[in-house]
């Protein structure tokens, strides 16, 4: 008789059960036969409280993102391959080389291990692929009722080599506006799932990690000076964050920003701005306008911005104001999002 | 997208512009009503504006269904959602709307009442029979356009015996408004109405025709795409220039490809099998109106959330400062108001045209606010 037999997890039927977050041996279990498993790397093999780490020769960038998403799982990704990609992300846009993941879950009592294992896979598929290992983690369970399935929190952190400095307060008047691809994938992949709408062409998130596109465009050796990924809130959100922060404005040309066109049917149904949409797979650029046309052909050779564009110029505006060229020919404010456009979409 | 595009399109925008520019006397005036939020919308968000000469003046007009109901509509809703604990099911629009005492429906959401945003009256429905044991009143507002589908629901629900369901009916009527706002001490002088693109196509444009002919207003109707829009100043253009040398005004119909003289019977006899006129609505802005507004029909009156559960309307007067009131009949503009973009803004609305994107407020603000600091 093994007396330290366990019971395995059952992966197929089994539910979240509030002894999963107990601390005990079935968190063990859980962790064991799970997460250990799926993000298998040697610092989290080691199984302590945390993850000790090699010295690294730079400066360290550091950000966390929480993924509430609903639904969990949307064409092109799920809560799982989103919290990866999320914050890789924004470490990229500081200009660092995203180094370790580590991974928080609350888990609603019910939950299916069904789902849970896919999630966790799909986390690891992605954090293999983008080459940044889950170093550390933490699981919590709630009672039925008071989660919504799973939330997932992932910190990133890397490191930025020298001489490179991005920040949003540095757009400066003249500088070019560079978009790496069409707008609101994301949002409206998630959305018209949530609303049971299809098209033609199914609508697929665009989420990915772009820490390999930031990359080449640092190697360029571009006058870059803000790098910002365009979620929730959209291109329009992020646009008018960047010129607070530099107490500028901006000029866009709406007819340069490319709009898939069943995203563009989706938004019209929907009685949304596409703008507005979050997307999980670009980002915007602001450089010095000499190196603009140079950063966009390097932009363009990589696959995740195949679809890059100059889309407009800071300008000297002490009301921040981000202003767009329509397609028809006047002149409007895009302005910050007012109230919520689209319930958790990341 | 097919049939979108072909009205979007910019270098059509800018012949059309060069006509308008060419045939508008640059001596004359013509104050143009848009009454519709979808046409102030489209020429906020298209920056429209910027494509017109001097004479030509746009006027928001009253059509923004948020934008007209009064602050004690809107204590009705939140009374019935916390003191008689129903499930409130409401359009988006209506959820950010100032009511009384600093509330709003998304603040007695978060306090704890039931308020339920929807996009359709069949969700409600769907929310009424999904939850027996609990009574659903669903907040109908909005102009002809938005009466049909509540007539449905209305005849669903009593061919269903949905005892749990019951409305808040807040129908108003087009031509009453537009009858306001020519009638009405202290509305603003116009020269032409762009009328209605989708309420047009449930009423047809046979009810504009009183316009023309009794007060001399020539009305062009235009679908809400920014050609739409610009082709329609030009009709009216044209139309009031040829008023000038002793022509007549008439309805012109641009949006021909929705909308006929007579417009969708169906969805006219569904709404008379449900809805009769009410005699008294009160609006915001343009007062208390007679038979401007619908009520259920007796057959149907077990249907109506105030008989059922006893809410009278108690009018409430608008924030002092605010001018909703003079904006919505056209007297005066966003900006003339002086709490616009202080106090008052999109994130923490004081009156309800800034509210919907189709209040003249928060259109100007979101859209074209920088027009005041560069002029």
């Amino acid at each position: 008789m093994n007396i330290n037999y366990i019971r395995p997890l059952d992966f197929k039927n089994g539910r979240i059960e509030m002894q999963h977050g107990s601390g005990g041996r079935v968190t063990a279990h859980l962790i064991n036969e799970l997460f250990a498993k799926a993000f298998d790397n040697p610092y989290l093999a080691e199984g302590n409280d945390g993850a000790v780490l090699p010295p690294v020769s730079g400066r360290l960038v550091m950000s966390t993102d929480s993924h509430v998403v609903s639904p969990l799982f949307f064409a092109g990704g799920d809560i799982g391959s989103l919290s990866v990609h999320g914050t890789i992300n924004d470490v990229a846009m500081m200009g660092a080389v995203p180094l370790y993941l580590s991974a928080a879950f609350i888990l609603e009592e019910g939950f299916l291990l069904s789902d849970l294992k896919r999630i966790v896979e799909s986390m690891a598929h992605a954090a293999q692929e983008a080459g940044v290992p889950i170093v550390t983690g933490d699981t919590k369970v709630v009672e039925q009722g008071k989660g919504d399935g799973i939330f997932i929190t992932t910190t990133a952190v890397g490191m930025v080599r020298d001489g490179i400095t991005l920040s949003g307060n540095l757009a400066q008047a003249g500088d070019k506006i560079l978009l790496s691809g069409p707008v609101g994938d994301h949002g409206m992949a998630v959305l018209s799932q949530r609303e049971n709408l299809s098209f033609d062409a199914p609508i697929v998130s665009d989420t990915a990690a772009l820490h390999g596109l930031v990359s080449a465009m640092l190697d360029s050796g571009a006058g870059l000076r803000v790098l910002r990924d365009p979620t929730r809130g959209g291109v329009a959100t992020t646009l008018n964050e960047i010129a607070q922060q530099s107490g500028v404005g901006m000029l866009l040309n709406e007819a340069a920003i490319a709009i898939n066109k069943p995203v563009e049917a989706a938004c019209e149904f929907l009685g949304l701005d596409p703008l507005y949409v979050a997307n999980e797979g670009k980002l915007i650029a602001i450089c010095a306008p000499e190196d603009a046309v140079r950063l966009l052909a390097v932009m363009r050779a990589h696959p995740l911005a195949r679809d890059a564009a100059i889309i407009g110029e800071v300008l000297a505006d002490s009301h921040g104001f981000v202003q767009m060229i329509t397609r028809l020919g006047g002149r409007r404010i895009v302005d910050w999002l007012a109230g919520e456009q689209l319930p958790r979409i990341c | 997208m097919k049939y979108l595009d072909e009205f979007r399109n910019g270098e059509l925008a800018s012949i059309i512009a060069a006509n308008i520019a060419r045939e508008a006397c640059p001596a004359g005036i013509y104050r143009l009503m848009e009454f519709c939020g979808g046409h102030t919308h489209a020429i906020s968000r298209y920056g429209l504006a910027d494509l017109l000469p001097a004479p030509v003046r746009l006027i928001h007009g009253p059509g923004c269904p948020v934008c007209v109901l009064p602050i004690g509509r809107i204590d009705q809703a939140i009374r019935l959602a916390s003191d008689h604990g129903v499930i409130l099911c409401t359009y988006a629009d209506t959820l950010r709307v100032p009511a009384s005492g600093n509330l709003t429906l998304m603040r007695a959401k978060a306090a704890g009442s039931d308020v339920r945003m929807i996009y359709s009256t069949q969700d409600a429905l769907k929310i009424a029979r999904d939850n027996p044991e609990r009574q659903v009143v669903f907040l109908a507002i909005g102009f002809e356009t938005t009466t049909p589908p509540t007539a449905v629901a209305i005849k669903q629900a009593a061919a269903e015996g949905l005892k749990n369901f019951s409305i808040l009916c807040n129908h108003v009527l087009t031509p009453a408004a537009m009858h306001a706002i020519l009638d009405v001490e202290g509305s603003v002088s116009l020269d032409g109405f762009i009328g209605p693109a989708h309420v047009s196509t449930v009423i047809g444009s046979k009810p504009y025709e009183v316009f023309a002919t009794d007060y001399a207003k020539p009305v062009v109707i235009a679908g809400f795409e920014p050609l739409d829009v610009m082709q329609a100043i030009l009709m009216l253009i044209r139309q009031i220039n040829s008023q000038r040398n002793n022509g007549s005004a008439a309805v012109e119909n641009e949006f021909t490809r929705a909308v006929t003289r007579d417009g969708n019977q169906k969805a006219q006899v569904l709404v008379s099998e449900v809805f009769e006129l009410k005699d008294f609505f009160e609006w915001r802005g343009l007062g208390s109106l007679p038979n401007s507004a619908l009520k259920l029909r007796p057959e149907f009156a077990g249907y109506d959330a105030e008989i059922r559960f006893g809410v009278d309307y108690v009018a409430v007067p608008d924030h002092k400062a605010c001018e909703c009131a003079a904006i919505l009949r056209g007297e005066k503009r966003p900006q003339q108001c002086k709490i616009f973009g202080n106090v008052c803004t999109p994130e923490n609305p004081i009156g309800s045209c800034m509210v919907s994107s189709e209040g003249a407020c928060a259109a100007h603000y979101s859209y074209g606010r920088f027009r005041e600091v560069s002029n």
